[in-house]
């Protein structure tokens, strides 16, 4: 029996007993939605974490000088905490020596933030980010002002109470009307709006637009920071290489300050976004190492259930299979047949399942902050895996059904 | 029986003589006991003869049938079908000789209950390799010669039990065999139906058709031109009647 037939009778088949098919191909259904589903999420999420995370939180190619990491990777033990708090805190003038002792070309900010309330009128936002920064943090941070102007170095310098909002937060405030010109309180002292940030989206559900940012020297400084202490500097290179040499720069200056020997660890912490990323590719290593596990229980279940349909239907159609040979069928026309209904069985299913598996991935996309895309190779592996379930649920029933004589199976009621 | 060759083993059956058997004999090993079915059937059967295998229930005519059908091989002795020495050969050999040969009459019909009436006629053809077209035609054509040229579409549960057994027929025919082989076909059709079929029979064997029929109805087999009787694995009687 040429092969196009054996798949039309298989789908006939399927077709004709519609249940049954759908409660056997349920295994290799829920394997390959799995699948699909946490490769996209987590596929998805590696390409926000790269673009996004790391790119418009952190900034590209930027490293930042501080106490300790901001962002606690791993278990922090309470030693750890209690050894980090009694660390130095970077003060101007350890900000002004890196600053001026990097080699290559870098740009640098200071960066200090708190969480502040803001009122216009009788309008309040609270628990917005509030930075303390100079004039070139907008560039390390990518920011594009949408309305207005970013500050100067002169109004950083002179300590001049301006604020640039992010896009959220000037909405919230001002509410259509223009925010431009427009004086907010901050701790009950009067900034005057000059800017505001394009819109930066969200990241994992939190807004990534709720945040005013002045000038460093500005009244802001009282609440970020103990005098003349900072957060942190951050340093942007042009390159990747760029920035591991002015890191170690950075790190030498910061030692020789501190007067460490040879021996004693940083006592301040040079962060990037590798180190995020780093993270994240591990939370991703450990899921793709888990996923294979929990496909493959899905799958060999999957597959019990079709080889046990196959089985059940090999008895049902014992006469069927006698017939077929009275009238010429060889034993691999019949194998073939029940192989092919098999295979056409689980590749429904998984086929149904890359479906379902896309829908989910685009459901998790549209209702959760989580982002998903679908990797092709895991619908290619998808199907391919319920294919190869099939083949391997069918060959024992299958391979029964060839061997039956014919005379038994005719004479079977 | 003065037609019939004298036959020795390694000999070769004249081009006329579609079936002979020669000294056939089928034993089965039922738990260490052997049961000799058939202990040396010799018969031989023209081109175009209608026969009519009969006798009482273990005499054997089943096992016969089966043989002749190349579904089963013998323990003993030879069988040439169409001049082609059947009895040695393997399996995937059978299934093409079925295929090719034999047209099968099933008493229950056999149909499979949710193809149609032109694609149960076509399945033969499959395992023939044609392609869909001309399995199509020659299907159809198949059923135009048994009547049912109107039913092609219908599925089996809509068919009368003669019509089905009708759709049998012309499954049988598709393939242009040597041999008709009907097993029981009229057992499970009422006396009405049954010669109906019966003249369907009738008529295939006049267009030239070989028909080997097994049944244990006298009224049934005198459609027959020969009577072959088998007791005890072995040919009893062997008469040739006015039809």
């Amino acid at each position: 029996m040429p092969f196009f037939e054996a798949i039309r009778l298989a789908l006939q088949t399927i077709r004709a007993q519609k249940l049954k098919s759908a409660f056997s191909l349920i295994g290799v259904f829920i394997g390959v939605m799995f699948l699909i589903a946490v490769v996209s999420i987590v596929e998805g999420m590696n390409r926000y974490m790269t673009d996004k995370f790391a790119g418009t939180l952190l900034g590209v190619n930027t490293f930042r000088l501080r106490q300790f990491p901001d962002v606690q990777i791993g278990e922090t033990t309470d030693s750890m905490w209690r050894a980090w708090t009694r660390r130095p805190r970077i003060s101007y003038v350890d900000a002004e020596a890196v600053a001026r002792g990097i080699r290559v070309p870098v740009i640098t900010a200071w960066e200090s933030s708190t969480r502040a309330t803001l009122t216009y009128g009788r309008k309040q936002a609270k628990d917005i980010s509030l930075t303390g920064a100079s004039d070139s943090y907008f560039d390390i941070r990518s920011f594009r002002i949408e309305q207005g102007r970013a500050f100067t170095a002169q109004e950083d310098q002179n300590g001049v109470p301006v604020v640039v909002l992010g896009h959220e937060l000037a909405d919230k405030l001002f509410e259509g009307q223009d925010p431009l010109g427009r004086e907010v309180k901050v701790f009950d002292l009067s900034f005057r709006v000059i800017g505001v940030v394009e819109k930066q989206g969200n990241l994992l559900g939190l807004s990534l637009d709720k945040f005013a940012i002045a000038p460093a020297n500005s009244p802001v400084k009282r609440w970020v920071n103990p005098p003349r202490v900072i957060d942190a500097l951050a340093v942007k290179a042009g390159t990747q290489s760029e920035m591991r040499e002015a890191m170690a720069q950075a790190e030498a200056i910061m030692r020789s300050r501190r007067h460490l020997r040879p021996r004693d660890p940083d006592d301040f912490a040079l962060e990037t976004a590798d180190e995020v990323l780093d993270f994240w590719g591990k939370i991703s290593r450990v899921l793709f190492l888990a996923l294979p596990g929990l496909v493959a229980v899905s799958l060999v279940v999957g597959g019990i259930v079709i080889m046990n349909i196959m089985l059940m239907a090999v008895a049902e159609r014992t006469r069927e299979i006698g017939l077929r040979k009275s009238l010429g069928a060889r034993r691999s026309d019949i194998l073939r047949q029940f192989l092919v209904e098999a295979t056409t069985l689980a590749t429904v299913g998984a086929a149904v399942g890359v479906a379902t598996g896309i829908g989910l991935a685009s459901l998790i996309a549209a209702v959760t902050p989580l982002p998903a895309s679908v990797a092709p190779w895991s619908i290619v592996v998808g199907v391919a895996l319920g294919a190869g379930v099939g083949i391997a649920a069918g060959v024992y029933p299958a391979s029964r059904a060839a061997r039956l004589d014919p005379i038994a199976a005719l004479r079977q009621e | 029986m003065s037609l019939a060759q004298q036959f020795r083993t390694g000999d070769t059956p004249l081009p006329d003589i579609i079936i002979l058997t020669h000294k056939l004999a089928r034993a089965y090993d039922m738990g260490g006991e052997v049961v000799r079915a058939l202990r040396g059937v010799s018969l031989q059967i023209r081109r175009n003869e209608y026969v009519a295998i009969m006798g009482p229930s273990g005499s054997g005519k089943s096992t016969l049938m089966n043989l002749i059908g190349c579904l089963d091989t013998p323990t003993g002795g030879e069988y040439w079908l169409n001049g082609q020495k059947v009895s040695d050969l393997g399996d995937d050999a059978l299934a093409r000789i079925r295929n090719k040969e034999i047209g099968f009459v099933f008493q229950t019909f056999n149909l499979l209950p949710r193809a149609t009436a032109l694609h149960n006629v076509e399945l033969p053809l499959i395992y023939a390799g044609l392609g869909a077209k001309e399995r199509r035609a020659q299907a159809a054509q198949a059923l135009e010669r048994v009547g049912l040229g109107d039913r092609m579409e219908h599925r089996p549960n809509e068919l009368s039990g003669g019509q089905r057994q009708r759709v049998a027929i012309a499954r049988a025919l598709v393939n242009d065999p040597s041999i008709l082989l009907a097993d029981e076909p009229t057992g499970n059709l009422d006396s009405a139906t049954s010669g109906e079929i019966m003249e369907v029979f009738g008529a295939l064997h006049r267009q030239g058709q070989t028909v080997v029929m097994v049944t244990h109805e006298h009224d049934i087999a005198a459609h027959a031109a020969r009577v072959v009787t088998l007791r005890d694995g072995l040919v009893a009687t062997d008469q040739r009647q006015a039809a």
